[in-house]
């Protein structure tokens, strides 16, 4: 697994406008990982223990259903966010993940950036931040679907 | 401003409650529309409603979704039988007007068929942009148009990506909004002109996805829907704000629509 630098994830989406020092100390905690098509990523109700920047590819999170196995409820794309449930106990996945198509990402240790944020609380609330950015576009996303947006005000419901 | 008759001579089943009519002149033809522009189909008897174009060479078809009395019987016409139209009425896309530009068609549910004869032109005449991206959405597999279209419109130089909100199984594309696919698309949002069609919150948040990665919001256009009866901005019926509908959309600047869209009372 190769090593990431700052540069790296300034070119990043999710890191944008993150200060130079604070991204040189989460870059110790990144290494670029690839998965073929069709490689789980992770388990529903596994450990959590990382989180993914993807580069390139695209992955499915998924729910086991049963009677009617994995169930794809949103697929990510290259520079969204993959798993934030590293950051919160119990530190479990509520939903699994698989490659669709063949991934390049950058894997970060969740327990090291942890500790990075509790021991510096200025880069902790930064991550703090932007894991709730993403929370909160997903949580939007999800309700807009719930809505249905594809409905057209003629269309029998 | 009667009904030229025009003859069913080809119907496609597109999905469980669309169809796309393909349509000849029993005589004289109505003028070729532009890509975006709509025409008011008249079912004898029954009624008149207004149908984008969802081809407009070499033949004409029009795509429509039953959800009334008219559709429903439009959908229903089977080959052979005659139906009126007139027209073609309103804006269109202005592809044209984007020669040299990325272009991004976005379009959720029915809302692919008036961008279908933008993406054919735009197809046709491939040197004349830049990159062409095709982004998709539906409800599900189920509810996608032109599905054995999009592999070809691949061929000649489009990237086209789908998402649905519920998969069914052996589904391998994207799940989730199309807003999503925003980011996806493989052109530069600086020099892009951006479509949008579909429901009106679905181009709202399409635009406003697109005007955050950086396409100019002056080079997104919607396609409004209101209830148009005349065709020809007298009856008043789609008055939307400032504008008639039927006159001066259905395609218009998404900076026009903007305000329009964020009034509950239109």
């Amino acid at each position: 697994m190769d090593r990431v630098s700052a540069d790296d994830l300034r070119r990043e989406r999710f890191f944008h406008g993150m200060p130079g020092p604070h991204l040189a100390r989460l870059a110790t905690a990144g290494r670029v990982v690839e998965f073929p098509a069709g490689r789980r990523v992770f388990e529903e109700n596994g450990t959590a223990e990382s989180f993914w920047v993807i580069r390139s590819g695209t992955v499915a999170l998924d729910l086991h259903v049963p009677g009617r196995g994995p169930v794809v409820v949103e697929t990510l794309e290259a520079s969204a966010v993959l798993g934030w449930s590293w950051l919160f106990p119990p530190h479990r996945w509520r939903f699994g993940a698989v490659a669709v198509r063949p991934v390049e990402a950058t894997r970060f240790d969740g327990p090291l950036v942890r500790t990075l944020g509790a021991t510096d609380p200025e880069l902790g609330y930064d991550m703090a931040l932007r894991f709730g950015t993403v929370m909160l576009d997903r949580l939007e996303a999800t309700r807009i679907r719930v809505l249905d947006l594809y409905a057209h005000p003629g269309e029998p419901r | 401003m009667a009904p030229v008759p025009y003859r069913v001579v080809a119907k496609r089943a597109e999905t469980a409650e669309t169809v796309t009519l393909t349509l000849a002149p029993v005589g004289a033809a109505i003028p070729e529309p532009e890509p975006g522009q709509f025409t008011m189909m008249y079912a004898f008897g029954i009624g008149e409603v207004p149908i984008s174009v969802s081809r407009t060479r070499p033949v004409l078809e029009q795509t429509i979704r039953a959800v009334g009395a008219v559709t429903g019987a439009l959908c229903r016409a089977e080959a052979g039988q005659v139906i009126g139209l007139r027209g073609p009425f309103g804006t269109g896309w202005g592809v044209d007007e984007a020669r040299g530009r990325d272009l991004v068609l976005a379009a959720g549910g029915i809302g692919l068929a008036p961008l279908r004869p933008a993406i054919l032109r735009a197809l046709a005449r491939r040197d004349d942009y830049g990159r062409v991206a095709v982004l998709i959405g539906a409800r599900t597999p189920g509810d996608l148009l032109f599905e054995d279209e999009l592999e070809t419109w691949r061929a000649r130089g489009a990237q086209v990506e789908v998402t649905v909100d519920r998969p069914a199984p052996g589904w391998t594309g994207h799940v989730g909004l199309i807003t999503a696919l925003a980011g996806s698309a493989d052109v530069d949002p600086s020099r892009a002109a951006a479509y949008v069609c579909g429901p009106e919150i679905m181009m709202r948040l399409t635009a406003q996805a697109l005007a955050g990665l950086g396409t100019h919001p002056g080079r997104i256009r919607v396609s409004l829907e209101r209830s148009m009866r005349c065709g020809i901005g007298w009856c008043g019926h789609c008055q939307l704000g400032p504008l008639l509908i039927c006159r001066d959309g259905p395609v218009v600047p998404y900076e026009s629509a903007v305000p329009l869209m964020a009034v509950k009372e239109l």
